[in-house]
């Protein structure tokens, strides 16, 4: 009849949007799922990047920025951040010495109220072009077929470069000596109006210096949270940020190509990390580090990696809070 | 409108601009809702972005839209209504009214136990109402989550039972709430 006829249309539709008929759509959940192990998620942490310690510090910026974003982070000042650094693994105590990739998690606060949060990795482009693609790396990854690896790089050859940064780019000993790049292209806005493809860097004021990984893996499994803690009793540690602004027809929607050398590059402030914190106790732990949580000024391309970003770290948070009690604060209501 | 009695036949015409506008407000929020929970395509962030000002602005509406009921009040229910249908009627439409005005404080309030930014358009954001809590943040997405599906199911029964009113029992509960803005009993092209 008529009116079971309309509710049930109804209720198939939101059925439909919910992806109920649409087993082939990717999904965040997927992403997310497609982190765990064998041994089953990570309960309480990050679902990837799940080993990491905060900081605390401010970004100090010089003006320059001003020029491409009428965001108030790039007027001359300093304001506070909360960062972490990380492995690109999702098992929380990975062995330091053998995860390739380092990242670095950041959010800025200006006094205007509004937020500019980031999460950067050492690698200078991205392994795949699409989200897709990432996700048919984390099947061929977890995939006993033993070519399962040889037919992903073949079907998406933009893999092989990530295979040659791997294999040949210099490992250091410390998180302070790396550089850590957004890939993902923004649009910045500038006071006038006009728009700006940008990528960005943090480059290290710390002077890299190569170690072979059999030496690192000497130094025990937690060697880089050691040292950053050790080295910040020296002094504050400081990044270059860098801002990388494409030239017209430049592509903005593939992280896996970096822009050519020669494009142009601000230096528009210094991250300047202040102190050194365990995670479990830690700013950084609750923070999700939420690539499209921009200030007015910058906002997304048609990179579609920063949306599918956003997407599956919201997974992994609600996941991972929703297990607190898994990974428990140690110290007695101390929660920033 | 300034003089309405109990016997009236029909909401007033505020009441029905109110009540037409927020269905379509809240069926697309809903629809949002679950689209955006399961997508990583850059439509993810434009879903995101309406959610946000759109469950404010619902929030807006229901609060006006309960002054506006508390004020005006309602058509009697038809006298030969049984007793279960009229019950059923009352209760749905008190939680109905609930959900309207809890669903987005639940939404804003969870955003804020997460420290997430509520920006309802670039450049313009709400205050956090709570402080950054896990447990807090789980317990509120647990009941938005579930109360959205409650909220969801509850429309298709005011949906099921308006039609049942309209087509089967023609005794003007449809007509008045209908969009019709005549009183005669020509049947809305639904």
């Amino acid at each position: 009849m008529l009116i079971a006829a309309v509710v049930a249309f109804a209720a198939a539709a939101f059925a439909y949007t919910a992806g109920l008929f649409s087993p082939e759509r990717l999904t965040p959940q997927k992403l997310v799922d497609g982190f765990t192990g064998p041994s089953g998620p990570p309960l309480g942490h990050r679902r990837n990047h799940a080993k990491g310690i905060c900081f605390t510090g401010v970004f100090e910026s010089n003006g320059a920025g001003s020029e491409l974003s009428r965001a108030q982070v790039f007027a001359k000042g300093q304001y506070p951040v909360v960062g972490r650094f990380n492995l690109g693994t999702p098992n929380p105590n990975a062995d330091d010495a053998k995860e390739r990739v380092r990242g670095l998690g950041l959010m800025i606060s200006t006094p205007d109220g509004q937020e500019w949060r980031m999460a950067m990795i050492d690698p200078p482009f991205f392994p795949v072009s699409t989200p897709e693609a990432f996700h048919a790396l984390q099947l061929a990854s977890a995939s006993k077929e033993p070519d399962a690896m040889a037919k992903f790089a073949q079907a998406h050859p933009e893999f092989a470069a990530f295979g040659a940064w791997a294999g040949s780019a210099p490992w250091t000993g410390s998180y302070a000596e790396e550089r850590y790049n957004s890939l993902n292209s923004f649009i910045f806005t500038d006071n006038s109006g006009n728009d700006h493809a940008v990528r960005w860097s943090l480059a290290p004021a710390a002077q890299p210096v190569a170690v072979p990984p059999d030496e690192l893996a000497k130094r025990g499994p937690d060697f880089l949270e050691k040292e950053i803690a050790e080295r910040i009793k020296s002094g504050p540690l400081r990044w270059a940020m860098l801002l990388t602004v494409a030239n017209p027809g430049d592509q903005t929607a593939d992280p896996s190509k970096a822009w050519p050398q020669d494009r142009r590059s601000v230096e528009v402030g210094s991250l300047i990390v202040h102190e050194i914190e365990a995670e479990r106790d830690g700013p950084c732990r609750d923070i999700n580090f939420d690539p499209t949580v921009v200030p007015n000024g910058i906002r997304t391309s048609d990179d579609p990696f920063p949306a599918a970003r956003s997407s599956a770290y919201r997974v992994s948070y609600d996941r991972r809070t929703a297990e607190e009690k898994d990974y428990p604060r140690t110290a007695t209501g101390s929660n920033q | 409108m300034t003089n309405v009695h109990r016997d009236i036949q029909r909401f007033t015409p505020l009441q029905r601009t109110l009540h037409w506008l927020m269905a379509v407000c809240i069926l697309a929020m809903l629809f949002i809702g679950v689209g955006m929970a399961s997508s990583v395509a850059p439509e993810y962030l434009t879903l995101v972005n309406i959610h946000k000002p759109l469950g404010i602005a619902i929030l807006i509406l229901a609060l006006i839209r309960l002054a506006v009921r508390l004020r005006y009040g309602a058509p009697a229910l038809p006298v030969d209504l049984p007793e279960p249908m009229k019950l059923a009627a009352y209760l749905s439409h008190y939680v109905l009214y609930a959900l309207m005005i809890v669903m987005p404080l639940i939404g804003w309030a969870m955003l804020s136990a997460a420290e997430y930014p509520v920006v309802l358009w670039p450049g313009v954001w709400l205050p956090q109402i709570l402080p950054l809590n896990p447990s807090l943040h789980t317990a509120l997405w647990n009941a938005h989550f579930y109360l959205a599906f409650l909220f969801f199911a509850l429309i298709l029964m005011h949906l099921a039972a308006a039609l049942f009113h309209a087509l089967i029992r023609r005794d003007g509960v449809f007509d008045s709430m209908g969009p019709a803005l005549t009183h005669d009993e020509v049947a809305p092209a639904e």
